[in-house]
């Protein structure tokens, strides 16, 4: 597929394009990757690919900052290709692979390899190193090596590293290698055996939980130390309300601190598992009606920078097993810009862009994505059809997991079309290869 | 939506049958009571039906409980006893539920130690399913021989108005406790929860109990005492501090059997810990009805078998009956052939 690398001229006709000066009816002309034209009633020549936008937004393609590829070792879960082609038909032009494969991401090599596996990939595979050494939590892994093979953000991903003196170390290490440490915030001894979240719904299912407080103690733990260390620390998946007020009260104290919610813990809750199926197991749990609505309300007021899918793809015979045996995750790439516009849809198509592309590109340290759309910017483009409305089939996937909580429910907002450098990935919802 | 009428498809919990299933259970089992005091305890009820027995947990006296009451309605019973995961074998339960189904069972009896899998298994099937023990969630059989237990001693029908019951121990861990509140509460019964906080659901808002930490502080009002079973994993994870002190708390002993009202019962759903939660005084203390709650147990689950199991027109030749006079309805193993309906697995189960 070499000859995909020089993508033909394209143009995307009779869009709302998210510039610079915001909102403007454009076409968008991109030749070599990039976006060389921007302006009303273009024409890209003889031979360009057209693209129909009419009804539709054109903003930059969506980053991921917390996607599992699952490659090497989770094959029969997913592949970098096979999530990569999710991934573009879920309007990500880029997406951050979480380093808990088997075996994990712990070395340059390791890091090496698996970007190897995204070249030809539908979207760019940003890689992610582990912290510790095989995850284990005991030893640091080589954050040097691993950002001149070109790792931007190491996470332990999975579980949270457990040592409060090796974290420390780790953010002080990390700081003076340009690295983000990514943290899965649950202190295990709490968590310990539990398949929910610990409240109402644990209480009379009789299944064993897990606390808010699992995943608080050990955020304000690490703001702590990353406050101290004056190194850069991510927190993913945050979920309860609790978090949200930790995260706003350090931001407020301009700790150096981002933190992402996911679609799924914006849009669901523990009432979920009083069917007892096991795809909403997920770590962190679904929560509360009240951590919902803390976590939007904290979006809303930009507590939160970013929305990551942790698109955690199984084979479905881990989730056909009792709630104790059964994987935790959920499936999410494909349907997560439908679900953020259905949840934040009021707070705009920008703020969404900020939320799913801009801020997740930067903390990503990811080049050429991110925008806003201008002429000489990379033409990673995605085209939504923000009045669309569909009901979510993972039957009908591109994922080759069908472990979607949002099967049969109905979704707002649709991808239409997504530009990845210059080449159509994804036309008409369907991905082009 | 059940061809069985109002009564459920399946037994997932005792939610599932309301005020009304539940007396239609107790009454039913009265009716059947009488079968097992016969020279041959076996009634032609559910012949031709097959059960499958599926313990996915160990549990000796449920298995045996629910298997001889499927036999005294002349159902066959097949037993698949898995005490490791289903997982760890590379078959999913999935597949071993299918498995079984593939058998062409009419019913399935689920115990296994997590919470929930009777539903899921109920998503796999064609055959009804029976909750016989789900972790820490439901007991619902348990329930029902407890209701009828209660009812019987109280001596006013179904009826459990104005009895407080206290449920004592591990609560949080137990499915005999979740299925009990409901139940008890459904009847017209007061529930007190008595127990420390470490054995006490995290969030119980809603839950139709009240909650005390001193059994002492209770005890001289209660009509029963059910003692739950403590585990000995519990001291491991620190919920109590040792069983010395649980016993000394909340153990039934005999000077807190003095201070019972005289007409209080105590109740256990087995296997009992002597010199723990109970006391082996208490244990043998004729207001100890534990061992009257395992022979209930039998009744009871031929009620909710033949329920789930029995044609229409059984079950409305049952309910028009008296259930004083079952004898004519439920004809022994030697006169019947003709007269009850049976035994034809065609009712679309």
């Amino acid at each position: 597929m070499s000859d995909l690398s020089h993508p033909q001229d394209l143009v995307i006709k009779g869009a709302t394009v998210l510039t610079k000066t915001g909102l403007v009816r454009a076409d968008v002309v991109t030749c070599n990757g990039v976006v060389v034209a921007l302006g009303p009633d273009l024409d890209a020549g003889l031979g360009a690919r057209v693209l129909d936008g009419s009804g539709c937004h054109v903003i930059p393609a969506l980053v991921d900052l917390h996607t599992h590829l699952r490659e090497p070792g989770g094959e029969d879960a997913e592949t970098v290709m096979s999530g990569s082609r999710a991934a573009a038909v879920g309007g990500f032009g880029a997406v951050v692979a979480m380093p808990n494969t088997n075996p994990p991401i712990d070395s340059a090599s390791m890091v090496r390899d698996v970007m190897a596996l995204g070249k030809d990939a539908l979207v760019d595979v940003a890689v992610a190193g582990t912290i510790t050494v095989g995850r284990k939590g005991e030893r640091l892994s080589p954050f040097g090596e691993m950002a001149e093979a070109g790792v931007r953000i190491c996470t332990d991903d999975g579980s949270g590293v457990q040592d409060a003196a090796l974290m420390r170390r780790a953010l002080e290490y990390a700081s003076s290698v340009g690295i983000t440490l990514a943290q899965h915030c649950e202190d295990a001894s709490l968590a310990a055996c539990g398949v929910m979240h610990e409240g109402g719904w644990s209480s009379r299912l009789g299944l064993a939980g897990i606390p808010a407080e699992a995943e608080e103690t050990m955020a304000a733990r690490d703001i702590a130390l990353a406050s101290r260390a004056g190194a850069r620390l991510h927190l993913m998946h945050l979920s309860t309300a609790g978090s949200m007020a930790l995260l706003a009260m350090a931001k407020q104290r301009g700790a150096p601190v981002s933190a992402e919610v996911t679609p799924h813990h914006l849009s669901l809750t523990d009432a979920e598992l009083s069917s007892f199926d096991p795809r909403f197991k997920v770590n962190p749990p679904l929560r509360s009606e009240k951590d919902r609505q803390a976590l939007l309300m904290a979006v809303a007021d930009g507590v939160v920078d970013a929305i990551a899918t942790d698109h955690a793809p199984h084979p479905a015979h881990t989730k056909q097993a009792p709630l104790d045996e059964a994987s935790f995750g959920m499936t999410g790439l494909e349907t997560a810009f439908s679900v953020v516009w259905g949840q934040l849809g009021h707070l705009g198509i920008e703020a969404v862009w900020r939320l799913m592309s801009q801020r997740p590109a930067r903390i990503a340290g990811l080049v050429g994505h991110g925008g806003p759309i201008a002429e000489g910017s990379a033409a990673n483009l995605v085209v939504v059809d923000l009045e669309a409305s569909w009901t979510a089939d993972p039957s009908r996937g591109v994922t080759k997991s069908t472990n979607s909580p949002f099967a049969g429910r109905s979704m707002k907002g649709k991808v239409k079309h997504t530009v990845h450098a210059g080449e159509a990935v994804v036309v008409d919802g369907e991905p082009s290869r | 939506m059940s061809q069985h009428g109002e009564f459920p498809r399946h037994l997932l919990s005792v939610a599932d049958l309301g005020r009304e299933g539940i007396e239609e259970i107790l009454r039913l089992a009265e009716s059947f009571e009488e079968v097992s005091s016969r020279d041959i305890p076996r009634v032609p009820a559910l012949r031709g039906r097959s059960v499958a027995l599926m313990f996915f947990e160990d549990s000796t006296r449920t298995r045996l409980s629910f298997d001889t009451a499927a036999k005294r309605l002349s159902a066959e019973t097949l037993v698949f006893t898995a005490a490791s995961s289903s997982l760890s074998k590379g078959e999913s339960l999935r597949d071993t539920v299918q498995t079984v189904s593939a058998m062409g069972v009419d019913a399935m009896v689920v115990r296994h130690r997590c919470a929930g899998v009777p539903a899921q298994v109920s998503r796999w099937t064609d055959a009804a399913v029976l909750n016989a023990g789900d972790g820490w969630h439901e007991h619902p059989t348990q329930a029902l021989l407890d209701c009828f237990t209660l009812a019987r001693h109280r001596g006013n029908g179904t009826d459990l108005s104005g009895m407080r019951i206290a449920i004592v121990g591990d609560i949080v861990h137990s499915r005999v406790a979740r299925s009990d509140i409901v139940a008890f509460v459904s009847l017209g019964a007061k529930v007190i929860l008595v127990a420390p906080p470490t054995l006490l659901p995290s969030d119980m808002e809603g839950w139709p109990v009240e909650t005390v930490g001193d059994l002492d502080e209770v005890l001289g009002t209660l009509d029963a005492v059910y003692l739950l079973r403590l585990q000995r994993e519990r001291m491991a994870a620190n919920l109590v501090p040792s069983l010395r002190e649980y016993a000394h708390r909340f153990g039934m002993d005999a000077s807190r059997m003095a201070r019972l009202p005289a007409h209080g019962l105590v109740m256990h759903p087995g296997p009992m810990n002597r010199g723990v939660e109970i006391s082996s005084e208490v244990a043998d203390d004729p207001r100890c009805v534990a061992t009257e709650q395992v022979s209930n147990g039998i009744a009871v689950r031929m009620a909710v078998l033949f329920m789930l199991l029995g044609t229409p027109a059984a079950k409305e030749a049952l309910r028009a009956g008296s259930p004083r006079r079952p004898g004519s309805l439920l004809p022994d193993q030697e006169s019947l052939h003709s007269s009850v309906p049976g035994a034809k697995r065609s009712a679309g189960v």
